[in-house]
């Protein structure tokens, strides 16, 4: 009976009125405030009746803030509710949990005002006439004509699909098809929790129709609407809402649809891999990825992660004001990636912990065996990174991890190498993110680091783009940076990279040293000095000497510059990354720049950032 | 024997009680009230209303608390109890000699003193207080028993039956038991016998409520509450929302429901086989809600089918007493006053105009077109007065007969072509709409408190010129009536500010000179169309004021609103005229019969009532619409009324027989508009649901006039056919349609806001 109760109305529970009444300074007893919760119950829908009364009488079937305040203004009570809208306000969902609520943004007023561009006038009341039936004749077919697939159903159905394209698209029955209606995100929201429905439905048996619903979400994560140029709609929730959908239809009809998994990856793949897609496709690529299970994450963001990266980093780094919009979706694709890698490495770790640990042996040669068409292809990666691997831990080299992946052409990237590549790109914000991890030196150090270091040679000065790009060279940047002003593409980083784990160590130490010295002139870019104490905290305990770090790092300022937006983290990890084979200058060359091509390069000089050197 | 007998059970009751009563004080309380409340005997009008928690106050004033106080000291002192006597006296402030002369009336009756020897604890006036006012309306005749044939109910029986009220567990097993009952009757009796469910169901429901069982409420209230109407949905999920004794006080529909009483048709044979059932089981607290809330017409003749009940129902306070329609109704037209009227010759028309001021006095000769005989429905010309006729007026007459023969017959098989005025860019919410009668002149009421109003005819707007200016005019031209008006302010729409509030109603006056507006401000407003400026704001509804509708003879005009009363105002007066209370909720529509002589209102409550001007009595009530009704309109000859409710259904009335003749469905949304072509032949009705559809009247209006229908029962038999009355649909774009009309030619012009 209460259910149903609750069902009925909206509730106030009695924490509520608790928390109201603290909120103003009142303590409450238990029934008080539940005496007190009923009665506003009470009232609430009191005052929602009689509102309805002026609904009607303004001829409207919506319910706004004006009928409610009338209401209340009629029952003699104050009212309370602020000023409406026209539009209806977006109802909210958080992603987790059955939380709703009602999008309240903030208007600066002052920036309202002083606006220059003054909204037009709304165009004046007007009547129109029409003839629109002469002599009876006319028109007569129903509005909103059903599209000839839905014709052939039956009664009941014909009456749902009315119901259902009435509930998603509004009143306008002119809006049929998913892509008119990309301008407006609460229209495509409500698509999806059609679909979610549909999915859901015990009931019905979606067969073939799996297909379209999953290309129909797929556009709402991958597209990039017409919705998404205003920064102020929020289509980021559409897209992971949409993601989770997606992994849901996948989960629980994937078996209906032979090969869908494979479909979604090309398709997601495809959009991530290409450039010239705006950064919220590339958002949309990365949580749909998430979304599929960390081994998709595996197979498809993490091979394409060294050549999305510089593509990621150049937008990153662009401090132009022109750039701003660009550079905040570029760090929610940052974020995805971030969440996304983080959850695969901890997948794996777990994956691996658990496997014995027989296959040790075959780690080195897998790693060894393939890798032609990875970039940072596994077997030249595990130059085992005490500190950061060892949060990884529990000899989780010693696998060669994705054994049960179906996609046969794949190799897995031992977990390891993956950590070390990945952590190239993320540095410290990856590590801190797993700093509740076991502890340092429980990952048995540099078993494979001598091919590692046989390798090393070979790229020479050319390559170990990695190493440079990630090196502390902040604190050398900023030291240093004058020589190098004008001068892009200086010497890469002399093969100072030969410099095996010892001098990682070194490097990393004294990175801290410097970050911390500087770090005054940096706090403006930092975006987490938080995780910066605590890895300095938690790491650095015994400082050494900066200097031998130091030429090593002018060498790396290179690459390392690009990095700049995130340097708090990247502190030490020239070692790991140097190891991969590909050059990254040349897939940094390759690379366009996402959103607003070539254009964040050519800023470098001018731009007060001056010492930093464009690539 | 029954005495002893009764002293028994009343003890075993009595215990109950008492165990609860030294739980708190409260329950103490409570069963005062308890006692009170429901073994207040039938006939007489118990303060159900009062809310005071002890007996002293209750004394004060009310007569009938006085009574059961008067007992209570009875008893006690025949309990030998003088100081609580005393004590109870001097509180109540009564005086002694009152008591003595009660006290000798009534000491004769043995039932209460079987009962006061079986109780022991004497001093407890509050428990004593049910028994001893069931033992004094046992041995008074009551009208209860007089109702129940004389058939004396056991006296242990109803003393059981008192004390079991006070357990609020019971009341699912009457109603079930009702319940049981009735499904088991003969089908004819049990549709009529199923009318008393809801009004049951809600009393026990609110006596529960009253008396503080709210879990048992609650359970009474999800047991039962499927069992009832669709129709009443909305009524219960306001009863559903109220669960404390508190919010009763301020619940308008709860109020209506407590001081009206609910009104149920049975023939006799189904209310033989109900009381018959009901004083074999002695249920008594059923009978007592009977008697007290409910009013049950009861006819002679068949029992009526559910498809008939299901039509006439519906309503807040059940269906009209066949009395209330039994009034006589001039629903017949005034006669026209006669104008000559050149029919033919165009020629004639400009001679006529300027005839027209030298008098050519209606009344006396009798050779117009139509010859007009006096209706013998119609009112006397002069039973309410109406205003002259001026000049322009019969101006206006000419030109409309003139238009009259040019008029479209219009018929199933000519239906008529539909105009569109849409309100393009009306964010601010376009509330209401209204045409002049000659088409010439459209306004629209926002929701943004302003009056917009329109030429739809090339001519403009114009004020008048100012006072100074208008000393300068050659007033003996024959053009004054043009120069008098300014050029300058030509334009396409005037806007009128005044109101504070959403305008909800607008309506031209027949003479095209005047505006009428009613807002959510409490006030109607009459906007001169000459200045295009606020005349006067005519202020006494203090709430919304919902509607407002001119007279067809112009001068008067009707308003309703939130305040449930309709006021009729003459427009020189700055006070209503008249008065119309009776709804039991908001007036939400109201319309003038074309004889002026009514005034036809809809409601919340579902009813429509019709008003009669002369007197301001409701003549007729209407019930059957299951929703607010939020369009009239009187057909052309005055006979009919149909009407438009948030229900989606269109019904048509009888007037002058008081009758439902016809139900139109087929709208899925609330109809705002409602209005007959020019010569009666089609109905037209606008909905939200974006659709003018066009009824073919007529049909429905013979098919009544060959029916035998029983006009003195006032049963109906409706055949489902609003798909064969049904003559078009027309659909519009995402625009609700809020007003229609049909040009003087038979033109559809429809109105309404696009409203994407």
């Amino acid at each position: 009976m209460a259910e149903r109760e609750e069902r009925r109305f909206a509730e106030i529970s009695r924490e509520s009125v608790k928390f109201m009444a603290e909120s103003s300074g009142v303590e409450l007893g238990d029934d008080v405030a539940t005496l007190l919760a009923e009665d506003v119950c009470y009232r609430l829908r009191e005052a929602t009746q009689s509102s309805s009364q002026f609904m009607r009488h303004a001829k409207r079937s919506k319910l706004t803030v004006e009928d409610f305040n009338r209401a209340l203004h009629w029952s003699n009570v104050e009212a309370i509710c602020g000023y409406g809208a026209q539009d209806s306000l977006p109802f909210r969902s958080v992603k987790e949990g059955e939380l709703f609520f009602v999008e309240d943004k903030d208007i600066n007023l002052v920036e309202l005002a002083l606006a220059t561009n003054i909204p037009k006038g709304c165009p004046e009341t007007m009547v129109r006439v029409n003839v629109s039936y002469l002599d009876g004749k006319g028109n007569v077919e129903p509005q909103g004509t059903v599209p000839s697939a839905v014709q052939s159903l039956s009664d009941d159905l014909l009456t749902y699909y009315q119901q259902i394209t009435r509930a998603i698209l509004g009143e306008d029955p002119h809006l049929m098809k998913v892509k008119s209606v990309s301008h407006d995100l609460e229209q495509l929201n409500r698509l999806l929790h059609m679909v979610k429905s549909l999915v859901q439905n015990p009931y019905l048996y979606l067969g073939s129709y799996v297909r379209s619903l999953v290309s129909s979400v797929m556009y709402c994560i991958l597209e990039p609407l017409a919705a998404s140029i205003n920064p102020l709609n929020d289509h980021w929730t559409l897209r992971d809402y949409a993601a989770l959908l997606l992994s849901h239809i996948f989960w629980t009809h994937g078996d209906l649809v032979s090969g869908l998994y494979h479909q979604i990856l090309l398709s997601l793949q495809k959009v991530l891999s290409d450039p010239v897609r705006p950064l919220c496709s590339h958002y949309g690529a990365v949580v749909g990825l998430h979304a599929l299970g960390w081994k998709a994450v595996e197979r498809v963001l993490f091979p394409h992660l060294s050549a999305y990266w510089a593509n990621l980093q150049a937008v990153l780094d662009d401090y132009s004001v022109s750039n701003a919009q660009v550079k905040a979706d570029g760090h929610k694709v940052y974020g995805a990636i971030l969440v996304a890698v983080e959850r695969l490495l901890k997948m794996k770790a777990q994956s691996l912990s658990q496997p014995a640990e027989a296959a040790s042996s075959t780690y080195a040669a897998s790693g060894f065996s393939h890798g032609g068409h990875r970039m940072s292809s596994p077997g030249l990666s595990p130059p085992t990174e005490p500190l950061s691997e060892g949060t990884l831990g529990i000899a989780s080299h010693l696998q060669a991890g994705g054994a049960g992946c179906p996609w046969e052409e794949w190799t897995p990237v031992p977990l390891p190498a993956m950590y070390c590549e990945l952590y190239s790109f993320f540095g410290d914000s990856l590590a801190v993110r797993f700093s509740t991890g076991p502890g340092l030196g429980s990952y048995p150090p540099c078993t494979p680091s001598h091919p590692v270091d046989a390798r090393k040679e070979l790229p020479g000065p050319t390559s170990n783009p990695d190493t440079t790009r990630k090196m502390p060279q902040l604190t050398a940047n900023l030291n240093i940076s004058p020589r190098h002003d004008g001068s892009p593409r200086t010497d890469p980083a002399p093969p100072s990279l030969a410099a095996t784990g010892s001098m990682r160590s070194l490097t990393r130490s004294s990175s801290s040293v410097h970050r911390s010295r500087s770090s005054s002139s940096r706090t403006g870019q930092c975006s987490a000095s938080l995780s910066r104490e605590v890895f300095t905290k938690a790491r650095f305990t015994s400082p050494q000497t900066a200097l031998p770090a130091f030429s090593f790092l002018i060498g790396g300022r290179q690459m390392g510059r690009r990095c700049q937006g995130r340097r708090p983290f990247q502190t030490a990890f020239a070692t790991p990354a140097s190891l991969t084979a590909v050059p990254s200058r040349s897939y940094a060359h390759k690379l366009p720049v996402i959103g607003r091509v070539g254009k964040p390069v050519h800023r470098w000089t001018c731009s007060h950032y001056s010492l930093h050197l464009p690539l | 024997m029954a005495a002893v007998q009764g002293g028994l059970v009343d003890a075993g009751a009595e215990k109950d009680i008492k165990s609860e009563q030294s739980t708190d004080g409260w329950a103490n309380n409570n069963n005062t009230n308890d006692g009170r409340l429901l073994s207040a005997s039938p006939g007489s009008n118990a303060s159900t209303g009062s809310n005071s928690k002890t007996t002293a106050p209750v004394a004060a004033g009310d007569t009938e608390d006085q009574q059961t106080l008067l007992a209570v000291l009875q008893f006690l002192r025949k309990n030998k109890l003088s100081d609580s006597v005393e004590v109870l006296r001097r509180e109540a402030g009564l005086p002694e000699d009152l008591l003595d002369t009660k006290s000798g009336d009534s000491s004769g009756t043995g039932s209460g003193g079987a009962a006061g020897s079986a109780d022991t604890e004497a001093g407890d006036s509050s428990s004593l207080l049910s028994r001893v006012t069931i033992s004094s309306s046992t041995a008074a005749p009551s009208p209860k028993k007089a109702l129940s044939g004389g058939d004396q109910p056991d006296v242990s029986v109803v003393l059981s039956a008192y004390s079991q009220q006070g357990d609020p567990a019971l009341y699912e097993t009457y109603y079930s038991g009702l319940k049981k009952f009735i499904e088991s009757v003969l089908d004819c009796h049990r549709a009529e016998l199923s009318q008393l469910f809801y009004p049951l169901f809600v009393h026990m429901y609110l006596e529960l409520v009253y008396n503080n069982h709210e879990s048992e409420a609650k359970a009474f209230f999800e047991k039962f509450n499927g069992d009832q109407e669709c129709y009443y949905q909305d009524d219960l999920r306001v009863l559903s929302s109220l669960t404390k004794k508190e919010h009763m006080r301020g619940n308008e529909t709860l109020l209506d429901f407590r001081t009206s009483k609910f009104v149920l048709r049975i023939s006799r044979d189904s209310y033989q086989l109900l009381k018959r059932h009901l004083q074999e089981r002695q249920n008594n607290q059923i009978w007592n809600i009977i008697q007290e809330h409910l009013f049950i017409d009861i006819f002679d003749g068949m029992p009526r089918s559910k498809s008939q009940i299901d039509a006439m129902s519906g309503s807040l306070a059940g269906e009209a007493k066949r009395e209330a329609n039994k009034t006589k109704v001039y629903y017949g037209l005034l006669k026209e006053p006669e104008i000559e009227l050149p029919l033919d010759d165009e020629d004639d028309e400009a001679e006529n105009e300027e005839g027209k001021p030298k008098k050519k006095k209606p009344k006396k000769d009798s050779m117009g077109s139509k010859s007009k005989k006096q209706d013998p429905n119609a009112p006397s010309q002069n039973r309410i007065p109406l205003p002259e006729l001026k000049d322009s007026d019969k101006l206006d007459k000419i030109m409309y007969m003139k238009e009259a023969t040019k008029r479209i017959r219009l018929g199933p098989d000519n239906l008529p072509s539909v105009c569109f005025y849409t309100f393009l860019n009306a964010y601010q919410g376009l509330t209401a709409v209204d045409f002049t009668d000659d088409s010439s002149l459209l306004a629209g009421g926002f929701a943004d408190s302003t009056v917009r109003v329109w030429s739809i005819t090339p001519k403009k707007l114009c004020k008048v010129k100012s006072a100074a200016d208008l000393n300068l005019i050659d007033k003996e031209s024959d053009d004054v009536l043009e120069r008098i008006m300014d050029e300058k302010t030509a334009s396409e729409s005037k806007v009128l500010y005044g109101h504070s509030g959403p305008v909800y109603s607008i309506s031209f006056s027949p003479d095209r000179n005047y505006l009428l507006s009613s807002s959510e401000d409490g006030t109607a407003r009459l906007w001169s169309l000459l200045t295009f400026t606020c005349l006067v704001g005519y202020k006494g509804h203090n709430y919304p004021v919902w509607d407002t509708h001119f007279s067809p003879h112009g001068y008067y005009f009707v308003s309703g609103g939130h305040d449930r009363v309709a006021r009729l105002w003459a427009t020189d007066h700055y006070q209503p005229l008249r008065i119309f209370s009776g709804h039991l909720a908001d007036v939400t529509c109201t319309h003038f019969h074309p004889n002026s002589n009514y005034v036809a209102t809809g409601s919340s409550d579902r009813t429509i009532r019709l008003w009669d001007v002369l007197n301001g009595n409701c003549v007729r009530i209407f019930t059957g619409h299951k929703g607010p009704i939020h369009a009239l309109a009187f057909s052309p000859n005055g006979k009919f009324l149909a009407s438009g409710a948030t229900d989606g259904r269109v019904l048509l009335w009888d007037i002058g027989h008081g009758l439902m003749i016809g139900e139109l469905k087929g709208h899925t949304d609330t109809i705002y508009a409602l209005k007959c072509s020019r010569d009666g032949e089609i109905l037209a009705s606008g909905s939200m649901d974006n659709t003018v559809r066009l009824w073919d009247s007529m049909k429905a209006f013979d098919d009544l006039e060959t029916d035998d229908f029983t006009a003195a029962t006032g049963h109906i038999h409706l055949q489902d056919n609003s798909p064969e009355l049904l003559l078009g649909t027309y659909m519009t774009k995402s625009t609700p349609v809020v007003h229609l009309h049909f040009t003087r030619r038979n033109l559809l012009l429809a109105a309404g806001a696009y409203n994407p």
